[in-house]
């Protein structure tokens, strides 16, 4: 008994010693050699960034010289009605993108894991959204869903032939759905090498004891995916609360303001209505949301203290 | 040792700022004002397609003859160039011509002495324009710009085989617009196409419409800020008939997810599903392009409809004036010196004005009627011509005539009146803030 609880002890010292070198630099490369990317990192993220916040208590138009206007802008962006109305829309839309991404994403990836041939030549199908441009991706798109001469006519369908993008009450799901089939190939990827680092022998023992299909996806693939669920949940939550250029491209905000979500309105107010503290203040709202949601998802999953899942194998 | 370090350190950070500022310096690539060629000299940014050759044919032109004033040329799309010639006039980095679309924007730049008078400084440019044109380059009398290109009003086409087949006369008045509308939806044809995911092509029906039922002031109190100009009974009544339009059907039921970019409302007209297109009249060069036998055959144009009891005139017109220079406030005196000399010298000068109306456009210059009539597309730019030199009033498209934050909400507003999101009241109340 006093043993069995000494050499775990040891074994916890010696990787602590272990991580305490490496962290003095002695053994591994030279702080120096990150200054660059720190340089690069406070250059194109920092600054800018510290920009933006003073921005957001001025008064600009982008032509004349930017006057302080205290915490007016503020004021006036979050009693906007259109960008509170994006603040909801940008909640419903993270939300329904997310609920409709991650089990697809999943699955895919759990499929793709497969060693059969017809398996690899599917995953290079599914992998090809992720290489278009959303530009692109956005026009095709916009055309294949006209209901006058997109694909309704093509397969003369009444049902194609719907007010896809036209429709306030549809745009954002029609919306939800083109994000999703551009950016469910990369988190399938990474499902796919999550499944794949499993090791046989877990479901083999599982077989051997009589568990099925089912029982060996809930029971084994999934805790054993619980990092990569992390990391893709992380990548989607973040990227549909930053999403952007598609949705720009595809309706422009429209119809009425129906998929106008915060990064769009915050470049619309910037770029169209040239209202830069209004802009600047949405765009500070969105790096401490997004900051926010990485920060909580990396405490609620216990990321910080991440361990090995495979343990005595 | 330390302090080696930390001085290595700071010096290694310094070198890499200094390497990130190249770098940042390096993608800006040609900075706006300085001349890739040369320093001092004067520049212009254009943009592309339609009859933007024709400027950068007579901007060659006066190269070869003055050698020692040697403009460079280059262009853009035009939703880049909008969006970058704003930063650019900003950061005191224009071009020496600075294009615009006249109206709020061009008020900015001059409120802000970012362009210059021009007042006297264009030889006779001014007496051969057409004064309903000529007036769009002017902030509160004093001209600041001067057309570059062609008249745009905005015309109401339609397909001549639709009427014919179902016995129909095009409408000539608001009621008899309801009455066709509901004859060829009877028929299985949609009156009119619209683009209403673009937003814009549901500006040219409130601006005619207003425009019929209260002439030009009520627009007008709107741009001089007067409160609550939008309560000008004109809006509310246009705006209830838009919707009375919507809700007859006269649109169909999914004209808001049909988009201009793809021209997919011009081609609702000569597939012949819709009969009918309120558009500005650019959109003749697109028919003549991707239905050019239906063109000839088939494409009727005339003026919108007059409302009954309006008090606004029937020949006035909505649209795009024209394009404008002006020329930049920042550029050296050689630079604007340059540009002068070429807009007196060959702005509108004979070879342009051949050029153009081969090209299918409409100089805004007087005088040109016979030129127009004997052209290929002599019908439809004679039309437009005339439209142009007899209205008493030529009024810019509304999202260019007001300043941009003013001009989002109108469009915004506009969407969702349309979509029936919000009532006639309501889109009054909401422009009503924005002044």
């Amino acid at each position: 008994m006093a043993l069995s609880t000494d050499q775990p002890d040891i074994g916890t010292r010696t990787t602590a010693q272990r991580t305490n070198s490496s962290g003095s630099g002695r053994g591994g490369p030279s702080f120096l050699m990150a200054v660059p990317a720190l340089a690069f990192f406070a250059a194109f993220a920092l600054i800018p960034l510290g920009g933006v916040v003073v921005l957001s208590f001025m008064e600009w138009d982008g032509l004349s010289s930017p006057q302080w206007a205290g915490l007016a802008k503020w004021e006036q962006t979050l009693a906007d009605p259109v960008t509170r109305h994006a603040m909801w829309l940008t909640f419903v839309f993270t939300a329904v993108s997310y609920v409709f991404q991650a089990p697809v994403a999943l699955l895919l990836g759990v499929f793709m894991a497969g060693r059969q041939r017809y398996r690899a030549f599917l995953s290079v199908l599914y992998f090809l959204p992720l290489v278009f441009s959303a530009a692109a991706v956005g026009i095709t798109f916009q055309s294949l869903l006209d209901p006058n001469f997109g694909l309704s006519r093509a397969f003369n369908s009444e049902f194609l032939g719907q007010n896809w993008l036209g429709d306030p009450d549809l745009a954002l799901f029609v919306v939800v759905f083109v994000v999703a089939w551009c950016f469910v190939p990369l988190h399938s990827l990474l499902y796919q090498a999550g499944v794949r680092q499993i090791p046989e022998s877990l479901y083999e023992a599982a077989t051997i004891d009589g568990a099925g299909r089912l029982a060996r996806f809930v029971n084994i693939t999934l805790p054993q995916l619980r990092y990569t669920i992390i990391t893709s949940s992380t990548l989607m939550l973040v990227g549909s609360l930053t999403y952007f250029d598609l949705i720009f491209v595809l309706t422009g905000g429209g119809p009425g303001g129906a998929t106008r979500i915060l990064p769009l309105d915050m470049y619309l107010t910037g770029f169209r209505s040239y209202d830069m503290g209004q802009a600047s203040a949405i765009a500070v709202i969105l790096v401490a949301v997004g900051l926010a949601l990485g920060l909580a998802l990396n405490r609620l999953s216990g990321a910080s203290k991440m361990e090995s899942q495979q343990a005595g194998l | 040792m330390n302090s080696t370090a930390s001085r290595r350190s700071f010096l290694g950070f310094s070198g890499a700022s200094a390497l990130a500022l190249g770098l940042a310096a390096c993608e800006g690539g040609t900075q706006p004002g300085e001349n890739p060629d040369g320093a001092g000299s004067a520049n212009v940014w254009i943009l592309t397609g339609g009859m933007w050759p024709v400027i950068s044919d007579s901007v060659s032109r006066w190269n070869e003859a003055h050698p020692d004033q040697e403009i460079s040329v280059e262009e853009f799309e035009n939703d880049a160039y909008k969006e970058r010639i704003r930063t650019a006039v900003g950061a005191g980095q224009a071009p020496t011509l600075v294009l615009s679309w006249g109206g709020g924007t061009l008020a900015d730049y001059a409120n802000n002495d970012q362009i210059i008078d021009l007042s006297g400084s264009t030889g006779d440019l001014e007496e051969r324009l057409l004064p309903s044109v000529a007036q769009n380059g002017q902030v509160d009398g004093t001209t600041y710009a001067v057309p570059v290109n062609d008249v745009q009003p905005v015309v109401l086409f339609y397909n001549r085989d639709i009427f014919d087949e179902h016995g129909l006369e095009v409408p000539t008045t608001y009621e008899e617009m309801l009455s066709v509308s509901a004859e060829l939806q009877d028929n299985d044809v949609l009156p009119f196409a619209l683009a209403g995911a673009s937003v814009w092509p549901e500006l040219k029906w409130i601006q005619y419409l207003t425009d019929r039922i209260g002439g030009p002031e009520a627009f007008q109190a709107v741009l001089d800020g007067e409160p609550d100009a939008w309560s000008h009974p004109a809006f509310l009544e246009a705006t209830t008939r838009i919707q009375e339009l919507v809700e007859t059907g006269a649109f169909g039921d999914n004209y808001a997810s049909v988009a201009a970019d793809q021209n997919a409302d011009i081609a609702l007209v000569h597939t012949g599903r819709a009969a009918m297109l309120l558009w500005l009249s650019s959109a003749y060069a697109t028919f003549r392009s991707d239905a050019a036998e239906f063109t000839e055959s088939a494409l009727g144009w005339t003026q919108f409809p007059s409302v009954e009891g309006g008090a606004g005139d029937p020949a006035n017109i909505v649209g795009n004036p024209a394009n404008v220079f002006s020329v930049s406030s920042a550029a050296s005196d050689e630079e604007q010196e340059a540009a002068l000399g070429w807009i007196s010298e060959q702005l509108y000068d004979d070879t342009q004005i051949e050029e153009m109306i081969a090209a299918g456009a409409v100089p805004p210059v007087q005088g040109i009627a016979d030129q127009l009539a004997e052209s290929e597309n002599g019908d439809f730019l004679t039309f437009s011509y005339d439209l142009a030199s007899e209205a008493p009033h030529f009024q810019l498209s509304w999202d260019q005539a007001l300043p941009p934050g003013p001009a989002q909400e109108l469009l915004t507003n506009l969407s969702q009146l349309f979509l029936m999101q919000i009532t006639p009241e309501e889109f009054v109340d909401n422009m009503n803030a924005t002044l």
